[in-house]
């Protein structure tokens, strides 16, 4: 089991806050499509900036 | 192989593209998104002045004219600027998604091509010259280029894998939503900013007029010092002040609050705009030195061609004259927004009642300092030890 960052697309409003943050290029935004690769580790910054409380952090 | 590859088509990006291409280099601008000028990620206010600088106003672009500012301390205490001609308009709310379009149109006349839905993955060096590896509409490409301009906004991919910039923290960035509302009534000519500690942490929350009865109304706060999202907090504030009408657009942001970076250049690249962090500390603004920054690289690419140097030490020209023409502002405006974010909602109160009543005829951070200065002389000590 390791943290990562998940996103509920549905709230996602694809404006990039969780890529400006993020030191390890684990979020993408792809048109208004948000990934999040496996180079993430879980920090929650991405969670704290998001301005609609899109991402989250769980056990995947 | 093309002379400069622009990335972003904000904007930097556009005006660098135009500037470029308009004294004749071969110039490719590339947008990541299938649409310039939208999703719009702004709240669209900018200066009479500043919009003038390096372009021809053209009225499409323009949502609406304002005549002034009014500023809400937490306790409604209210400051007004507004310039001495009472009917000379100060500022402009912009139309994005009109504007940025129109800004690429110009810099494809002067000459530049454009690609969209064409994004940027890395680069690698050759020679004294770069190969750019790009997603096109799904396919890898790849061009070489002797200069790259990265207007890649806020997330900058080439910012941060050139190693120019570094990944912003939370308390350098703002966490911005805003609706677009519809049937609302205020008063058009101006426009309105809230501040409190617990209304927007570490922001503001402001009211922009767009006309015909709609205005962007919106919210920043600072991630680091914020108990909730900011979408949270702007639906707070709307129920707070009482803002009736009808939702028609939601838009969501990320703006940096950084201040003076050292330099935003390496070999080849040079970086403008939101990608160099640009906007300003206090306001969030960012489309003035978005435009400036994109003009002032343009000029140092077309020399740096001309000259057949693209070194760092060659390009850090451009550093020069960004921050000579607003670089300094953002330098100060940081430690400014500092202080500002150490004042609790009773000195707030306090500071804005010492300047109620008098019309600050500018429409400027300056202005508003001064003024605060001359009342409360105690300042000056304040602000020199920050």
């Amino acid at each position: 089991m390791v943290k990562r960052a998940v996103v509920n697309r549905r709230k996602c409003a694809y404006c990039g806050a969780c890529v400006a943050v993020c030191n390890l290029f684990a979020t993408e935004l792809i048109e208004t499509f948000l990934e999040i690769n496996e180079n993430c580790n879980g920090c929650g910054i991405c969670v704290e900036v998001c301005p609609m409380g899109a991402l989250s952090i769980m056990e995947v | 192989m093309f002379d400069v590859v622009v990335v972003g088509a904000g904007p930097a990006g556009s005006m660098a593209a135009k500037t470029c291409a308009e004294r004749g280099l071969n110039v490719l601008l590339i947008e990541k998104r299938q649409e310039i000028g939208t999703p719009v990620r702004c709240a669209e206010g900018i200066s009479k002045q500043s919009l003038g600088k390096f372009l021809k106003v053209d009225k499409k672009w323009i949502a609406a004219e304002v005549f002034g500012a009014k500023i809400y301390a937490p306790d409604g205490t209210e400051v007004v600027m507004a310039e001495e001609m009472a009917g000379n308009e100060v500022g402009f709310v912009l139309e994005r998604k009109i504007f940025d379009r129109h800004l690429a149109r110009l810099a494809a006349k002067a000459g530049a091509e454009i690609i969209v839905k064409t994004a940027f993955v890395s680069f690698e060096r050759v020679g004294d010259k770069l190969r750019l590896k790009m997603n096109k509409m799904g396919e890898r490409w790849e061009v070489e280029t002797k200069i790259l301009i990265g207007a890649d906004g806020v997330e900058s991919r080439v910012g941060r894998i050139a190693g120019i910039i570094k990944t912003l923290k939370k308390s350098e960035i703002e966490s911005c939503a805003q609706y677009l509302i519809s049937d609302i009534k205020i008063d058009e000519s101006y426009t309105y900013f809230y501040l409190g500690k617990n209304l927007a942490p570490g922001g503001y929350a402001w009211i922009f007029p767009k006309e015909n009865n709609c205005a962007n109304v919106g919210i920043g706060v600072l991630p680091s010092m914020a108990k909730a999202t900011a979408k949270e907090y702007l639906d707070k504030f709307i129920e707070k002040i009482g803002v009736k009408g009808k939702i028609v657009e939601l838009v969501c942001g990320a703006v940096p609050v950084y201040g003076e970076i050292t330099t935003a250049v390496t070999d080849n690249i040079m970086l403008a705009g939101d990608a160099a962090y640009h906007s300003d500390p206090i306001t969030g603004g960012g489309i003035a030195n978005a435009l400036s920054a994109g003009y002032h690289a343009g000029v140092v690419a077309y020399e740096a061609v001309e000259k057949d140097n693209f070194s760092s030490s060659f390009l850090m020209k451009y550093d020069e004259l960004w921050k000579t023409d607003f670089g300094w502002k953002l330098g100060r405006n940081k430690k400014i927004q500092e202080f500002l974010l150490k004042l609790d909602d009773d000195m707030l109160n306090n500071l804005a009642k010492s300047i109620s009543g008098i019309n600050i005829r500018e429409m400027s951070v300056q202005a508003i300092i001064t003024e605060l200065v001359k009342r409360n002389p105690s300042l000056i000590e304040i602000l020199r030890n920050f």
